[in-house]
């Protein structure tokens, strides 16, 4: 099934697109995509830290992912800061 | 008023927006572009958003803010694109009826801001670029214990 991957700011600009489709299988979780995408794409390799967004929400490791989902792949947000972001409390 | 905005940041905009007949104070936090970063002399700074995204997690902000305070209201505005040195990046203000809960609820809303929306500052310097929180050549492995799916 195809998912659309968004690129920003240091991904996107080693990546040279803002956005791609890409195929995984059925029943791929959020983590086992981020392995993957290191392993498989040169932008992704040379990266740092990553967090994944699916729809526009921070996604748990474990969220299964959907046909047509849009994930967003996330580089160290603008203050620069060392703590990961968390799950916000809802 | 929870916005991102490629023209220059209007304060007044921020102050009417948190107005509130109930409010004796307004906490306006201005977060400006500077000329300097770790020794190096800075010329601009681009900013790059994930519109939807960064504006969704504005509102949770706010919201949370919402509820740790007694807050009369919250406006947030982020610039993106090129920044000029010396201009607003990012404008808060926070209303509540007393000072003490304005000043908690605008630092809350700034530090958070700063850790989890999908905004990303480049640094333009003499002789070169970067991205601020990118780490170049730190490959990471999965860390599949819970939270987000982060590597490092």
């Amino acid at each position: 099934m195809k998912v659309r991957l968004l690129f920003f700011a240091s991904l996107r600009e080693r990546a040279g697109t803002k956005s791609m489709d890409h195929e995984v299988a059925e029943g791929t979780t959020a983590g086992a995509l981020l392995e993957e995408l290191r392993r498989d794409l040169p932008a992704m390799a040379a990266a740092g830290r990553i967090s994944l967004a699916v729809n526009e929400e921070y996604c748990e490791p474990g969220r299964i992912l959907r046909a047509g989902d849009e994930i967003a792949l996330i580089p160290p947000v603008s203050g620069g800061c060392s703590a990961q972001p968390r799950i916000l409390e809802r | 008023m929870i916005r991102l905005t490629d023209e220059p940041i209007r304060i007044d905009d921020l102050l009417s927006a948190a107005a509130d007949d109930a409010a004796g104070a307004t906490v306006l936090f201005v977060g400006m572009t500077r000329d300097h970063n770790e020794g190096r002399s800075v010329e601009r700074l681009e900013y790059e958003a994930y519109p939807g995204m960064a504006e969704k997690e504005l509102v949770c902000i706010a919201e949370q803010a919402c509820e740790k305070w007694p807050v009369a209201k919250i406006a947030i505005v982020h610039r993106t694109g090129v920044v000029p040195i010396g201009e607003a990046s990012v404008a808060i203000a926070a209303s509540s009826a007393h000072r003490g809960d304005a000043f908690e609820a605008a630092r809350f809303t700034i530090d958070r801001l700063k850790e989890v929306v999908p905004i990303w500052k480049k640094e333009f310097f003499e002789g070169g670029a970067i991205w601020i929180g990118d780490q170049k050549g730190k490959q990471g492995v999965w860390k599949n214990q819970g939270g987000t799916p982060t590597s490092d």
